[in-house]
C-alpha cells in the first residue's frame, strides 16, 4: 500500500496556499450545494417574498408611512427594507448549516484532518456571503418587477448593496457562533424565533416613530434599521427618519454596527471552534 | 516482526465533575484489530476523540503512528483516519464529489483527488453508484463511503467509532467485510463498539473499559476463557420435572448449577463437557423424564463481557 503523502506545507507560503486551497474547497461545496438544489436556494427567498407581497399588497395601502397619506410610496418605503430584512434573516441558515456540520460529524472529520480548520468556520462564512450576493439579485429583481427603483446614482446603489452585504457578512459570525453553540439542528432551527423580532422591530416595514415610545427607541437602535435606513437614503427612497442619533447618521451606524458585531461575534466564534476540543 | 502503532499509556479526562478517562492504557500492533469495548458513558469515544487529536487530554501520555498526539498534531493527522459515530458525508453530493471533496481537503491536487476518488469507489464497491448523491444510499452504503472518505490518504492507523451502529444486519455485514479487507491490507483499525459479535468477529485483541479504567486486555478467545467452563443446558418439557432436572444437572456439575423457572431450564458449569453430557442423557433415560432440549453452551461474550461489568448495558437492552 502506497502513502498517498499531501503536498508539503511546512513554510509559510505553503501553507497560505493551502489553507487558500481549503477555503476553495469548502466554498466549492457550497457551489456544488446550490447546483444540486436550485429549488433550496428558492425555498429560502420564499419568506422574504412572502412577506413583501404581504406588505406591500395586503397591508401596504393601510401604511402611511410618508405622512402623505396611506399607501402613497409603500413599495418604495418597503422594499429596501425587505433587502435588509433578508440579510438580517439570513444568519439562521448559517447557524442551521453549521450545527449540522456539526451533529452529522462533518466539523469532527475536518477536524481529524490535515487541512487548515479554520477553512471550516472561514469558508463558511466566504460561502454564505456569495450566497447573500446571489440572495440580493434575486430580491432585487423581484422588486424591479413590482416597480421598485433605485432613485441614487450608480455608485449610490452599489454602496446600499455593499451595506447589506456588510451586515449580512457580520451576521454570519453571529450565525457560526451561534450554530457551534446551540446542541443540534433542532434547536438551530429555533433560532428563528430570535430572528424574527430582531428583523421586525425595526424600520424594515414600519418607521419607529410609528411605534410606541419604547420599542421605537430599540426598533431605532436596531442594527437592521441602521442599514434599512442608510439604504433609502442612498437609493433615493422614502426616508422616513426619526430624531435618534442612529436614524439621523444612518449611513455611518450601517458602517459602524457591523464592525461591532464582527468584533465580538467573529472572536467568540473562533474561540468556541477551538473550545470544541476541550 | 511487531510494531506499536497505538500507543496511551495513563490517559486521564475530565468533563467539568466527571472523569471520562482515569488512567486508562492502551496499545495497537501494527496491522492488527483493536476493540474498545465497554457500555455507553464507559470512555470509548473520548479516548477516539483524543487519540484522533479532537480533544485535549488532561494527564498521561499518547501516540499515533510514531508521533506525539499532543505536541505533533498535524503529523498525526496525516497518518490517521476517523469515522465517527455519524456518517459524515454530505448528502446532497455524489459518492465521488464527496471523495473528490475531502481529497482536496486532505490537499491532493485535482487531478490525483478525482484518481484517488476512483480507486477507493472500486475498492469499497461504490462504483455503480459512484454519481449518485449520496442521500439515496442505504445505511451500508453510506457507512463505506465514509470509511472510503477516511481512507483517503491510505492512513496507517484508522479509527472507527461505532461503525455499525443504527445498521441492518446486510449493512454490518458490508461494513464488516470492509474493515476486514482494510486489516489485512496492512491498516491498523481501532474500533470501539458495544456489539461483543462484532468485536469477537473483527478484533484480534479487545480492550475492555468500564468508568475510564481498563478492565481487561485480551484476545476474543481469551477473554472468552476467562468465563471458565462450559455449561450444559437441560430444557424441560413440563416445568414440574425441574427439581429433577436439578438432581441430574447436579450430579454431573463440576460448578453452579443455575435453575431458571422461566426457561424452565437448568444449567451446569462442567469440566468435561462430552462425559457430562452423556451421563445427563442417560440419567434422563435411566428416570424416564421428558425433556426439551438438552446441549452444551460456550459462553458467549455477552456473558464474558456482563460478568466483567457486573451490570447490564443499557443501550445493549433496547437494540
Amino acid at each position: 500500500m502506497t502513502a498517498l503523502a499531501p503536498l508539503p506545507d511546512e513554510t509559510l507560503a505553503g501553507r497560505v496556499k493551502w489553507t487558500l486551497h481549503d477555503y476553495r474547497a469548502i466554498v466549492g461545496q457550497e457551489f456544488t450545494h446550490l447546483w444540486r438544489q436550485p429549488a433550496n436556494f428558492l425555498w429560502a427567498l420564499g419568506f422574504p417574498i412572502v412577506m413583501v407581497l404581504l406588505f406591500v399588497y395586503v397591508f401596504g395601502s393601510a401604511m402611511d408611512v410618508t405622512g402623505q397619506g396611506a399607501g402613497v410610496d409603500y413599495v418604495a418605503y418597503a422594499m429596501p427594507g425587505m433587502f435588509a430584512m433578508t440579510m438580517a434573516f439570513g444568519f439562521t441558515n448559517t447557524a442551521w448549516a453549521v450545527a449540522d456540520m456539526k451533529e452529522k460529524g462533518f466539523i469532527d472529520r475536518v477536524r481529524s484532518m490535515p487541512m487548515a480548520s479554520s477553512a471550516v468556520v472561514v469558508g463558511r462564512n466566504l460561502a454564505d456571503t456569495i450566497h447573500a450576493v446571489l440572495d440580493l439579485l434575486v430580491l432585487f429583481l423581484i422588486a424591479l418587477a413590482i416597480g421598485w427603483r433605485s432613485g441614487g446614482t450608480a455608485w449610490e446603489t452599489l454602496g446600499a448593496f455593499a451595506l447589506l452585504i456588510w451586515l449580512r457578512f457580520a451576521l454570519i459570525w453571529v450565525g457560526i457562533w451561534m450554530g457551534l453553540l446551540v446542541k443540534g439542528v433542532e434547536q438551530a432551527g429555533n433560532l428563528f424565533a430570535v430572528a424574527f423580532p430582531f428583523g421586525m422591530v425595526s424600520s424594515v416595514f414600519t418607521p419607529p416613530e410609528l411605534m410606541p415610545g419604547w420599542l421605537g427607541a430599540i426598533a431605532a437602535w436596531n442594527p437592521v434599521s441602521a442599514t434599512a435606513t442608510a439604504i433609502r437614503e442612498l437609493f433615493g427612497n422614502p426616508v422616513a427618519a426619526g430624531a435618534s442619533w442612529p436614524e439621523q447618521h444612518a449611513v455611518l451606524a450601517a458602517v459602524v454596527w457591523p464592525l461591532l458585531i464582527t468584533a465580538v461575534f467573529l472572536p467568540l466564534g473562533v474561540r468556541r471552534f477551538r473550545d470544541l476540543g476541550r | 516482526m511487531t510494531t506499536t502503532t497505538v500507543e496511551a499509556a495513563g490517559l486521564g479526562k475530565r468533563f467539568k465533575d466527571t472523569a471520562a478517562l482515569d488512567g486508562f492504557d492502551l496499545v495497537a500492533e501494527s496491522g492488527t484489530v483493536l476493540g474498545l469495548l465497554g457500555p455507553n458513558g464507559a470512555g470509548k469515544t473520548t479516548t477516539v476523540r483524543i487519540l484522533t487529536t479532537l480533544l485535549r487530554f488532561d494527564t498521561g501520555r499518547a501516540a499515533v503512528a510514531g508521533f506525539d498526539v499532543a505536541k505533533d498534531a498535524r503529523q498525526v493527522r496525516r497518518r490517521i483516519g476517523l469515522t465517527g459515530q455519524q456518517t459524515a458525508v454530505d448528502d446532497l453530493l455524489t459518492a465521488r464529489q464527496n471523495l473528490v471533496l475531502f481529497g482536496k481537503l486532505f490537499r491532493l491536487n485535482k487531478t490525483r483527488a478525482r484518481e484517488r476518488a476512483d480507486q477507493l469507489l472500486a475498492q469499497f464497491g461504490l462504483a455503480d453508484a459512484a454519481d449518485r448523491q449520496a442521500k439515496g444510499f442505504s445505511g451500508g452504503m453510506k457507512r463505506r463511503l465514509d470509511l472510503a472518505a477516511s481512507m483517503i490518504l491510505a492512513p496507517q492507523v484508522l479509527f472507527l467509532d461505532e461503525p455499525t451502529t443504527g445498521l441492518d444486519p446486510a449493512g454490518r455485514r458490508e461494513v464488516w467485510d470492509a474493515v476486514s479487507g482494510l486489516a489485512a491490507d496492512g491498516t491498523t483499525v481501532v474500533l470501539t463498539t458495544h456489539y461483543l459479535d462484532e468485536a469477537d468477529r473483527l478484533c484480534d485483541r479487545i480492550a475492555v473499559i468500564d468508568h475510564g479504567r481498563n478492565l481487561v486486555d485480551d484476545t476474543p478467545a481469551g477473554l472468552k476463557r476467562r468465563m471458565g467452563a462450559d455449561r450444559l443446558e437441560i430444557v424441560a418439557a413440563d416445568p414440574v420435572d425441574l427439581p429433577l432436572l436439578e438432581q441430574v444437572a447436579a450430579a454431573v456439575a463440576d460448578g453452579d448449577v443455575a435453575v431458571d423457572e422461566s426457561g424452565p431450564s437448568v444449567s451446569a458449569a462442567v469440566k468435561d463437557p462430552v462425559a457430562a453430557l452423556t451421563a445427563a442423557a442417560t440419567a434422563l433415560q435411566d428416570k424416564r423424564i421428558a425433556v426439551a432440549d438438552i446441549g452444551l453452551r460456550r459462553p458467549t461474550l455477552d456473558e464474558a463481557f456482563l460478568d466483567l461489568i457486573g451490570r447490564p448495558d443499557p443501550k445493549e437492552d433496547a437494540q
